[in-house]
């Protein structure tokens, strides 16, 4: 059964501990800059959201990729980059229409979130349970990929 | 079921790819002209600089790639279609019989009609071997002219910045990209540029471009042939001849309007492309490109075009017009092969026409219809000093373009909120006010 990060704004206090999770799982520093899950503040609702990559079906990153440097990780469903094969074009960063690719300009690459294998950060970090990680099926998966479908433009044969 | 592709970029590769996942038996040729494994342009700017080597161009790394999916890659240059026969000739004077045909036949880059563009020095940017010329001809310290700050004239700046050449960019517009970005950003981009050292000439024309020429030395130095046996059979040129004509000096000379001349040693013609349509022409019907319906299929019944080739839809207009860029290329070669093999529900809703380039580091992206519409809002935010700059363009109170300058996080919920119509509601007022909070207007109208 595939798992999936489950979000509930609700939870989330905006404490920034997934950030500094995140950032420090990947980039091996604290820095919210480098996180690839990002929460959005809504000052007049008193409102957070985190966000990062739903792992959708549609994967418009990996099929937008000119030279094959997405590739899905079989056991955890997760579109992931491959560094050595990223040439730094961008084009997944306009094709992802969740804005969840996002350029790195220091490295010249793109980064995206990967489930960290299987073990999200994230959800271990975040003290409310706002970020979970659990069965596909409870996740709301399909709310999103009904969102998805209004804008699939193709595969629908 | 025979299918034939021509055409080996992303389009004809993700094409044959998806008629094999549906047709596990079907016999499936896929014809390219380039001696090279399917490539992709879009990684040859990183060729240029080095971060990859040819082989990081590949749209399919694994070796076997196509050996094991069964599709039969083929080195030839179609010459000719014939509808009624269903028949290709080939170069090779051979000719393929078809059930199904697809033109992935791409683009091709033109060059202005000028005197001197079929001179040596003159080079396209466009194929692995143009890359090839390129990375041999422009050399540190050499004098580099870039005709036309098109996206791949931008987009190969940094390449030839880094690779140490005195480079002077020529475009006839009147800023830099100005098929991509407005007024504002590609202004800002060409400052950006000048900044970084490069020479940018707007709204100027390269009137021609001719071989310096320079006088040989002195009649001493001249003709190590006098003896020899050729010259005994030849009869020797008089030595005067040899010393009176002028040779070429290796040099270029760019003749520009209302600037000096240029003395270069490598000019390089980017000044855009145009769909290879020539099998098509006289045989289906075609305005700029290949005219095709919803189903990718153009006016003969089994005969399909995708991508940079295709005249497809449009989502921002409806309308249908040439797209010449990768996520089109690879939308339309899928729904080309589901169409190809019965696929009922696989019609073309219209692709968004967007773009991301990258200038020596500064970043540019384009969606839908930026250039705004007519009785449409716009809303920009510009920090000229920092060189960042959005601009939205709605229409009632949802997105339908933007461009933006410096901006790498989140743009891609731009394409998002354009393609799947989100109504802004109350956050259109927010975006008029800081257009830079569109993933905040996303999570807000899209999230519960």
């Amino acid at each position: 059964m595939l798992k999936s990060l489950y979000i509930n704004p609700e939870k989330c206090t905006g404490c920034l501990q997934c950030e500094m999770a995140c950032s420090y799982e990947l980039e091996q520093v604290f820095n919210p800059a480098h996180s690839r899950i990002k929460v959005f503040t809504f000052h007049d609702a008193g409102r957070f959201v985190p966000y990062t990559c739903t792992q959708c079906d549609e994967a418009w990153c990996l099929k937008a990729c000119p030279v094959e440097a997405i590739v899905i990780n079989a056991a955890t469903g997760a579109k992931e980059i491959l560094n050595d094969r990223c040439v730094g074009c961008k084009v997944c960063t306009i094709s992802c229409p969740f804005g969840t690719v996002n350029y790195n300009s220091a490295s010249g690459k793109v980064i995206k979130c990967d489930l960290c294998g299987g073990n999200p950060q994230c959800a271990s970090a975040c003290p409310t349970g706002a970020i979970t990680y659990i069965d596909s099926d409870a996740t709301g998966l399909e709310r999103m990929r009904n969102w998805a479908e209004k804008i699939n433009t193709q595969y629908a044969a | 079921m025979k299918h034939i592709i021509i055409g080996t970029g992303p389009a004809g590769v993700v094409a044959a790819e998806t008629l094999r996942k549906r047709q596990p038996e079907a016999d499936i040729t896929l014809i390219g002209g380039e001696p090279e494994p399917p490539y992709s342009r879009m990684a040859i700017p990183y060729y240029l600089i080095g971060k990859v080597g040819e082989d990081g161009t590949h749209l399919r790394p694994a070796a076997q790639h196509f050996d094991h999916l069964k599709i039969h890659l083929l080195r030839q240059h179609v010459t000719r279609l014939d509808v009624a026969t269903k028949t290709l000739s080939l170069d090779n004077q051979q000719s393929l019989s078809f059930d199904k045909l697809l033109l992935a036949t791409g683009s091709y880059p033109t060059r202005p009609p000028i005197p001197g563009m079929d001179l040596a020095g003159v080079v396209n940017c466009w194929t692995l071997a143009d890359a090839r010329k390129i990375a041999a001809g422009a050399n540190k310290g050499d004098e580099v002219v870039l005709m036309g700050a098109g996206f791949i004239g931008c987009i190969i700046l940094e390449a030839l910045a880094l690779r140490g050449v005195k480079l002077t960019v020529v475009e006839m517009e009147d800023r830099m990209v100005p098929r991509m970005m407005d007024e504002k950003s590609g202004t800002l981009l060409k400052k950006w540029c000048e900044a970084k050292g490069v020479r940018v000439l707007t709204s100027t024309r390269v009137k021609g471009v001719s071989e310096e020429k320079i006088f040989a030395a002195p009649a001493n130095s001249a003709p190590a042939s006098s003896g020899g046996f050729f010259s005994r059979l030849f009869k020797p040129k008089p030595a005067v001849m040899a010393e009176a004509a002028p040779t070429p000096s290796g040099k270029l000379i760019v003749e520009l309007d209302g600037q000096a001349p240029l003395k270069v040693d490598l000019v390089i013609c980017a000044t855009g492309v145009r769909p290879n349509i020539d099998l098509a022409k006289g045989i289906l019907e075609t305005k700029h490109g290949i005219l095709v319906n919803e189903r990718l299929q153009t006016s003969a019944a089994d005969i399909y075009a995708a991508g940079d080739v295709a005249e497809g839809k449009d989502f921002s207009t409806g309308k249908y017009s040439v797209q010449a860029i990768q996520p089109t290329a690879v939308d339309h070669g899928a729904l080309a092969a589901i169409n190809m093999t019965g696929g009922h529900n696989a019609l073309n809703r219209g692709t968004i026409n967007m773009n991301v380039l990258d200038t020596m580091g500064l970043i540019s992206s384009s969606f839908g219809l930026w250039q705004g519409i007519d009785g449409g809002e716009s809303a920009t935010l510009e920090d000229l000093n920092r060189y960042k700059y959005i601009n939205l363009q709605f229409q009632d109170d949802y997105l339908v373009g933007a461009n933006t300058l410096g901006m790498t996080q989140h743009i891609g919920v731009l394409r998002g909120l354009i393609q799947s119509r989100t109504r802004l509601g109350a956050w259109k007022q927010k975006l008029m006010h800081d257009p830079t909070r569109i993933m905040e207007a996303y999570l807000a109208r899209n999230t519960g």
